[in-house]
């Protein structure tokens, strides 16, 4: 089994959707995203988190699979579903762990991400990865992530009594990252109503209830 | 002439913006192409290396170019999408001329001689200034220069600008202050080595994505992270110290940082007495900017002032990386030279891992601003009213000296002059200021005051919709020639296609006017390596070197860095194109062992007084107001707003306002608000996020019409840039009324077509004929 891994850092996330754009242009499923990008409210962040198929080492969505349509490589990369034995039953949307497949109803499929499997079976990199400005989305060997990056690769989770082993990495942080999003807690003079009168357009106005740490 | 005849919606019918998806002939399940062509992205200042597929002469995908060493494969959705450009429905395919029902096919021999009659005319009837010409920075190197010597030779006028205007001549005018010399001090490397990294007034991850990478490396590599914007924006989520300043405040800042270095003695005193000028005086400047002083002004604690001061100061190696936010405004200079005064004051500058360099917006920002199609500017990077200058280039030319004209009117100079009715006729070679330029309903007026525009463009933006002329240029994947990107690295772009229908090369429309003007002695070229050329000759011993660059070094090193001087005698003294030498290697890092471009090789300290923007609130106007960009469209959104995949990441502007403020003028995410300023008012919905300091308000500006962010800012001017204050306006928010409401609503629902929704007067098919070739 090949040992090129995919890292998934959120935190370097940009949210700029390049890892969508670029996965409708796979040849396998031109036109078609696999790749998800979630948003955290953005009202209260701009954090984003990108999530591709972890290729688990035993699918659950192939276990449901009661047309056994899903097949995993030997370089253990988990498969969409395969065109004549899919009947469109969507158990393995339902029962995905991390809820990576998608029904498609105009071919009445289950398709995902197969971590571009007409480009890693030739020694290419997938096509997110590849343009993933920020290296949110990273391909490679353990050892080439660890010299050149920071943070803890995990690829064990833990669902109730599942356990699942993965293809694909999460990166968590580096100690405690500080995510304070709200400007106003950066901001000067946050409890002298006076100081603030001239940056404050609505100082004149009736002040706003006060909450932990800042208006609001 | 006079007023657009058709409406906005007929234009929209005729011309688009139309939703582009898919790419010529359709999408396939394997892949199918038969060329696959190195070249570059066609949008912001990064260039990033791509490789394109070609089939039947039309550019049908991309794929990465892993070894381009700038960008390694790494693309942002742009680049991504650029392709969908080409074979578009709405490509100009033919010359045009305005009837007063809209546009009439004729030929390019009508076209041709009814703008050289109409220049003839009007120059004859007002003197030649009277007909101005405006080009983009999305030109190649080649184009630009042409440019500079088209306007000057063939229109013969001195009212030539750029749109780089609007964009990085502060940057250039504070880092030629400075430092004597308009460039990027260090190629990008430089940044994952810097220990501290201070970003203010830009949004990297959303208007330079690939950077993000190289200061994440600079992260993991130990540095640390200041950002400074009014806005948390997604990079300044994870920086180790955010500074939201507010708009306008800039120097305020930068001044603290400086008094705290001095104070504190972290200054490098042996590299200021050794390569510097001008420090005492500076220091005098800030000696009463105290960090509560600037805690005032900008609204950020006095603490993590002096933190960030104290951080970027004790650093063993440090960068400062700016943009528009910073250079937008009436002091956008100021702020630069600013940022500079750190830079020097540290001795940050021309180390490894130490630099200061603006983040360039344009495509070609940086080579753009090189080869002279600025109003006061040569090629090289020379000063036109410098008798030196002059005369160097004329004898590059061919031409008498005096047949150079002067120093003309910036950008925003020229159309105040339209507007006054002192310009009588514009040339315009994509550039957009409808959108572009603050206060587009000023701009609308003098556009509708012209006796003649001819404008070259690929698509009938905005601004070409007022075209008496309209004819079809070339895209970027059209034609060849070099780029210089925002590190400074000269790359060269590939044609992987010829242009469709009727469409020409922009170059050889230049040519055809000239020739027709009688001016065609001056322009004998037949391929845009010969312009290149006579580039190099002209810039040699100017500022912008670039006599030591050809296209082949360029094409086997992946980028040559300018300046690449001639460095062997032979090529000294010849005025033969054919004996320039390349053994350069180009000079990937500036400033290197304190040498810089002044005379006497030390940079400038320049001291800086505060003072406020052009625009302040008030009663009236209680809350800032600025513009930025987002990450899936590019400028006036000319090609971005074109393309479907993009335009649906973020297919409208939104004001992005404080839940604070929100709450004040009982305001909720998905609200209509209407947006006034002196200038103007939009209706536009609202985005409760925040992520945005409680007092200002935030639009991104690639929308046109009613949808216009340009529509409120003002025209007020940097002195020494004159660069337009795009970043600080003072404007007040109300909830829009159910009447504008619904205006809103007709406006956002009219703003572009899908493919399959095209009216029957469309003639798409006909069109699709013509772009299939
Ligand atoms: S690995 Fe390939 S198929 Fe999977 S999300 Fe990324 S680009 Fe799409
Ligand atoms: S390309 Fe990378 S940074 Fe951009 S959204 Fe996708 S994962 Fe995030
Ligand atoms: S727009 Fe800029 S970052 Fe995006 S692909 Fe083009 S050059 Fe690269």
């Amino acid at each position: 089994m090949s040992d090129l891994r995919f890292f998934i850092d959120p935190i370097r996330c940009i949210g700029c959707k390049a890892c969508m754009q670029a996965c409708s242009e796979c040849a396998t499923h031109r036109g078609k995203s696999m790749i998800h990008l979630e948003h955290i409210e953005r009202g209260t962040s701009t954090q984003t988190a990108p999530m591709v198929c972890m290729h688990c080492d035993l699918p659950t969505c192939a276990a449901v699979c009661p047309a056994d349509a899903i097949k995993r490589t030997e370089d253990g990369i988990v498969q969409s579903s395969q065109a004549p034995r899919c009947i469109g039953c969507s158990n393995c949307v339902n029962a995905c762990p991390f809820g990576v497949p998608r029904y498609y109803p105009e071919i009445d499929q289950m398709l995902k991400c197969d971590m571009c499997y007409d480009r890693t079976s030739i020694g290419q990199k997938p096509m997110c990865a590849s343009v993933c400005p920020s290296e949110a989305l990273f391909y490679g060997t353990l050892e080439e992530f660890q010299a050149r990056r920071k943070g803890t690769p995990k690829n064990t989770f833990q669902f109730g009594a599942q356990t699942i082993t993965t293809k694909v990495f999460i990166v968590l942080p580096e100690g405690e990252i500080g995510l304070d999003m709200d400007v106003i807690s950066h901001m000067d003079a946050r409890f002298e109503p006076d100081a603030f009168d001239h940056l404050d357009p609505f100082a004149h106005l009736e002040p706003l209830p006060q909450a932990q740490g800042g208006l609001l | 002439m006079a007023k657009p005849p058709l409406s906005r919606e007929d234009y929209l019918d005729l011309y688009g913006p139309t939703l582009h998806y898919t790419p010529p002939g359709g999408f396939r399940t394997v892949d199918d192409y038969d060329d696959l062509v190195d070249t570059h992205c066609c949008f912001c200042g990064q260039q990033c290396g791509i490789k394109l597929k070609v089939k039947d002469n039309a550019v049908v995908g991309f794929e990465p170019r892993y070894e381009f060493p700038f960008n390694r494969g790494k693309l942002c959705p742009k680049g991504i999408k650029r392709y969908l450009q080409g074979s578009h429905p709405d490509r100009l395919l033919h010359p045009m001329r305005r009837t007063p029902t809209g546009y009439e096919r004729i030929t390019w021999d009508e076209a041709l001689s009814e703008t050289v009659a109409k220049i003839q005319e009007i120059q004859a009837k007002y003197g030649k200034d009277s007909f101005a010409m405006l080009s983009g920075v999305s030109l190649t190197n080649e184009k630009s220069y042409l440019v500079g010597k088209f306007a000057r030779l063939a229109l013969q006028t001195a009212n030539l600008d750029y749109n780089g205007r609007l964009c990085m001549v502060s940057a250039g005018a504070g880092n030629k202050k400075a430092y004597g010399i308009d460039r990027s001090s260090n190629h990008w490397e430089d940044i994952t080595q810097a220990k501290v990294i201070f970003i203010i007034g830009t949004n990297i991850a959303e208007c330079f994505p690939i950077t993000t990478d190289y200061i994440w490396r600079a992260r993991d590599n130990g540095a640390k992270i200041i950002y400074a914007d009014p806005r948390m924006v997604p990079m300044a989520r994870t920086a180790d110290l955010f500074l939201p300043l507010r708009v306008g405040s800039d120097s305020a800042l930068l001044m603290a940082m400086l008094h705290v270095l001095i104070r504190d003695r972290l200054i490098d005193e042996e590299f200021i007495r050794n390569h510097t000028v001008g420090f005492e005086e500076t220091a005098d400047a800030v000696s009463n900017a105290t960090p509560e002083w600037a805690a005032e002004i900008t609204g950020i604690p006095a603490e993590k002032i002096e933190l960030a001061a104290r951080w970027y100061g004790e650093a063993e190696t440090g960068m400062i990386l700016h943009a528009r936010g910073l250079e937008h405004q009436t002091k956008g200079v100021d702020n630069v030279v600013s940022c500079a005064n750190l830079a020097l004051a540290t001795g940050k500058i021309g180390k490894p891992g130490c630099g200061h360099s603006t983040i360039t917006g344009q495509g070609n920002g940086q080579g753009g601003r090189e080869h002279g199609h600025k109003c006061d500017q040569l090629p090289g990077n020379r000063d036109i009213t410098n008798p030196e200058h002059r005369k160097y280039i004329a004898e590059v030319w061919g031409c008498p000296e005096e047949e150079i004209p002067g120093k003309g009117l910036t950008a925003q100079e020229i159309l105040n002059a339209i507007h006054a009715g002192e310009i009588k006729g514009l040339l315009s070679l994509c550039f957009n200021p409808l959108v572009s330029l603050p206060d587009a309903n000023f701009n609308r007026e003098a556009l509708d005051k012209l006796e003649h525009y001819t404008v070259i463009d690929f698509f009938l933006s905005e601004t070409a919709q007022h075209a008496d002329i309209v004819l079809p240029g070339s895209l970027h994947e059209e034609d060849e020639g070099t780029s210089t990107s925002g590190e400074g690295r000269v790359i060269k772009i590939n044609a992987p296609v010829t242009p469709p229908g009727e469409a020409r090369r922009d170059w050889e429309i230049m040519l055809d006017i000239a020739n027709r003007l009688g001016r065609g002695k001056y322009f004998q070229y037949t391929s845009t390596r010969e312009i290149f050329e006579e580039l190099r000759l002209a810039s040699r011993g100017g500022t912008a070197d670039y006599s030591g660059i050809t296209w082949d070094k360029v094409v086997n090193t992946m980028g040559v860095f300018w300046p690449a001087p001639q460095v062997t005698e032979r090529g000294k003294t010849t005025m033969n194109i054919a004996e320039l030498d390349s053994l350069h290697p180009g000079t990937p890092r500036l400033y290197e062992g304190g040498k810089f471009y002044h005379a006497d090789g030390k940079a400038r300290f320049n001291a800086v007084k505060w003072r406020e923007s052009g625009e302040v609130v008030d009663e009236e106007y209680p809350i800032w107001f600025t513009t930025g960009r987002v990450v899936s469209q590019y400028l006036s959104g000319t090609q971005t707003r074109r393309i479907g995949p993009l335009v649906d990441q973020f297919p409208h502007p939104r004001l992005e306002i404080h839940p604070r403020m929100a709450k004040q003028l009982g305001i909720a995410t998905d609200d209509w608000v209407t947006v006034q300023t002196r200038r103007g008012e939009v209706i536009i919905q609202a985005n409760v996020v925040n992520t945005i300091r409680p007092d200002t308000v935030f639009m991104a500006y690639h929308w046109g019409g009613k949808e216009s962010a340009n529509l409120l800012t003002q025209r007020a001017l940097d002195p020494v840039s004159k660069i337009p204050e795009f970043k600080v306006s003072a404007c007040r928010v109300r909830l829009a009324t159910p009447e504008e409401q619904a205006e809103g609503e007709r406006v956002k629902a009219a703003s572009a077509r899908t493919e399959k929704n095209l009216p029957a007067g469309y003639g798409l098919n006909a069109r699709r004929q013509e772009l299939r070739r």
